[in-house]
């Protein structure tokens, strides 16, 4: 009876979480797309969003609705089921690979401890390379069933993008993982507590980011190459291709590829932070229930800084050219991947042995 | 064992309801005015010249593969970095070589041209 | 858990079907992604968690992103008949013939559940690595001259015309 009555409070729990987590993520999908045109417009010297809500904070609102009410147009000899599976396929796998990120430690309820966190995976990095390796058939499906040559162009050229970068994210992060030995997302945290001292005196946190600056210079430009976004967004340059892959579609599925991408932003931003700038962990203080929430708070204001360095590129940089794109991926971020792997397993061999 | 993945899977339900629905609701509620030329693919203005769907340069197929085959070995790494401190030197010596032959490889593809993306 | 087993078991099997049965190359690819991911939740069911994610990994994040790929590449549309087709009607037959014999025999022999009693795997990242760097250190090199063939050979196909 115990036991029956643990697994229903163990799938209550899981559902709670996840639907808070999904709510959070789309909230945080359409503010970005706020922030972003806000913050792009400042620095163009513009205002940006300001007429529905106060400082233009229920546009996203709108633009939400808009996409809802405008006409769904199915081009022409488009293959109708790939046609819609591709904005689909694009969203659902968006807002899976959040499932394994912890956004703090636990605490108690009812006797119970509850951590936050959807699920945590012994293998939980590779459930997220797993679901994002899929990610490429949406895009490149996208700009298949269109039957229409920018999008044609869009897909292909993402999808070759998507995979060659695909790479040096798996490799940028190897450094993370011997350290750590652990590929669990909650386990990659563990080791970056404290702080280095000198003469007794804490004066940086240990982060991985400071022991391996290379690896996460390789994870963090792979991973914006990744969600296709400036200076590495060719997929969608509007200037030669139109709109890339999304180029035939109209109202929400147009939206979906749209909330998708920003939702890759989110993932890829948490897990920049879980593995180099060390997840939730930051000053602790007050009663038991500040100590709860105060990790939660530390680990969105990074993720916030990645996300606003995100909008802050692209309002500053231009864009690749294709044949340098693909040059880059291959020739320098290849090679320094494998360089951060093998200098990393020296030190850590001679420090060890 | 297999408790931690139940989370995903009753996500997966929900995320691929919610899409579903969506998807549906705007289907619906979206207005529908169709007309021969709004449905065409679009062309810059005129109308669209020859099947979209052409020939492609081979260099997409070469990075395809060179990717499948840097992906196996990637993928060897993970299990390697995670076991890596109670491997010592050995584990050092034994991932160099690896990455020391495909290294030849790579070294071979580049100077064959084959991540050049104009040739 | 025997329930999600049969799900995705008859999952793989409906999507094994339409792979053969889809007349465009596309859906046929796409019917192969969703066998190998059944195939990888079986692994998951089976406790072999690193093989499951691998799988997605490198068959259907990067063999079946290729297949995708050229067939977009081709332009193929629909399968066309040829002589080499013709042949397999023929040869076909008898070959499921002597499977279904196979399967029945198996089927036939097999001493019930009740014998059949797997220790529990438990095949995480950090035992795989442990076989796999300490008692199969030499497989493991090997397999990287395997890949470097690979790759020239790649490279040669694809340069072939010019």
């Amino acid at each position: 009876m115990a036991q029956f009555a643990e697994a229903h409070f163990f799938l209550i729990e899981s559902v709670v979480k996840i639907i808070v987590v999904l709510f959070v993520l789309l909230t945080a999908v359409a503010y970005v797309v706020w922030l972003e045109r806000k913050v792009v417009a400042r620095i163009q010297s513009r205002w940006g969003p300001y007429w529905v809500g106060p400082h233009g904070l229920l546009q996203p609102l709108a633009d939400g609705l808009k996409f809802l009410f405008k006409e769904d147009i199915v081009v022409q000899d488009a293959d109708k089921v790939i046609y819609w599976m591709a904005p689909f396929l694009a969203f659902t796998l968006a807002f899976l690979s959040i499932a394994v990120i912890p956004f703090g430690g636990s605490f108690q309820l009812f006797g119970h401890t509850i951590q936050l966190q959807i699920t945590d995976l012994n293998v939980g990095l590779l459930y997220v390379f797993a679901v994002t390796s899929l990610g490429v058939y949406s895009i490149a499906l996208a700009g298949w069933s269109a039957n229409s040559k920018y999008p044609l162009f869009g897909g292909l050229r993402s999808s070759a993008q998507m995979i060659s970068y695909e790479l040096s994210l798996g490799l940028g992060v190897v450094g993370v993982l011997m350290i750590s030995g652990t590929l669990s997302l909650r386990g990659v945290v563990t080791p970056q507590v404290g702080f280095w001292h000198i003469a007794g005196i804490p004066f940086l946190p240990r982060w991985n980011v400071f022991r391996q600056p290379l690896g996460f210079l390789v994870y963090f430009i792979a991973a914006i190459a990744e969600t296709n976004r400036i200076p590495f967004d060719l997929p969608e340059g509007e200037t030669e291709l139109v709109g890339g892959f999304h180029t035939e579609y109209s109202s929400f599925k147009f939206a979906m590829f749209f909330i998708a991408e920003y939702a890759n932003m989110v993932t890829v931003s948490c897990l920049a932070t879980l593995l180099f700038f060390g997840g939730w962990l930051g000053p602790l203080f007050g009663p038991y229930w500040l100590r709860v929430i105060l990790p939660v708070i530390w680990f969105c204001l990074k993720v916030f800084c990645f996300l606003f360095f995100y909008i802050w590129m692209r309002g500053t940089l231009p864009r690749f050219r294709y044949d340098q794109l693909m040059a880059f991926g291959w020739k320098v971020l290849l090679p320094l991947g494998f360089l951060n792997v093998l200098g990393t397993s020296f030190v850590i061999a001679w420090l060890h042995s | 064992m297999l408790s931690p993945y139940i989370p995903i899977l009753v996500q997966a339900i929900i995320v691929a309801g919610l899409g579903a629905a969506i998807l549906g609701v705007s289907a619906l509620v979206g207005v529908r005015k169709r007309s021969s030329e709004k449905l065409a693919p679009y062309e810059c203005g005129i109308a669209p010249v020859g099947n979209a769907r052409g020939r492609f340069s081979v260099s997409f197929y070469l990075v395809g593969m060179l990717f499948i085959l840097f992906d196996v070995e990637a993928v060897f790494l993970y299990p390697w970095a995670v076991v890596f401190k109670s491997l010592h030197w050995a584990g050092f010596i034994e991932m160099f070589l690896y990455i020391l032959i495909l290294l030849a490889g790579y070294v071979y593809v580049w100077k064959k041209g084959a991540l050049d993306w104009t040739r | 858990m025997a329930i999600l087993f049969y799900i995705f078991a008859a999952v793989a099997v409906i999507a094994g079907l339409n792979v053969v049965l889809q007349r465009r190359p596309v859906y046929s690819a796409l019917w192969l992604i969703v066998v190998l991911c059944a195939l990888a939740v079986e692994y998951l069911l089976l406790g072999a968690v690193f093989m499951a994610f691998i799988q997605i990994i490198v068959y259907a994040g990067a063999i079946m992103v290729l297949f995708v790929l050229v067939i977009m590449l081709l332009n193929a549309h629909h399968e066309e008949p040829t002589h080499g087709s013709q042949f397999a009607q023929w040869l076909g037959a008898p070959l499921v013939v002597a499977l279904l014999v196979e399967i029945g025999v198996a089927v036939w022999s097999w001493p019930g559940a009740a014998h059949v009693n797997p220790p529990p795997l438990r095949a995480g990242p950090k035992s795989v690595g442990d076989l796999l760097f300490h008692q199969y250190v030499l497989p493991f090199e090997v397999t990287s001259a395997l890949i470097l063939v690979a790759i020239l050979g790649a490279v040669v196909l694809a340069r072939k015309e010019s």
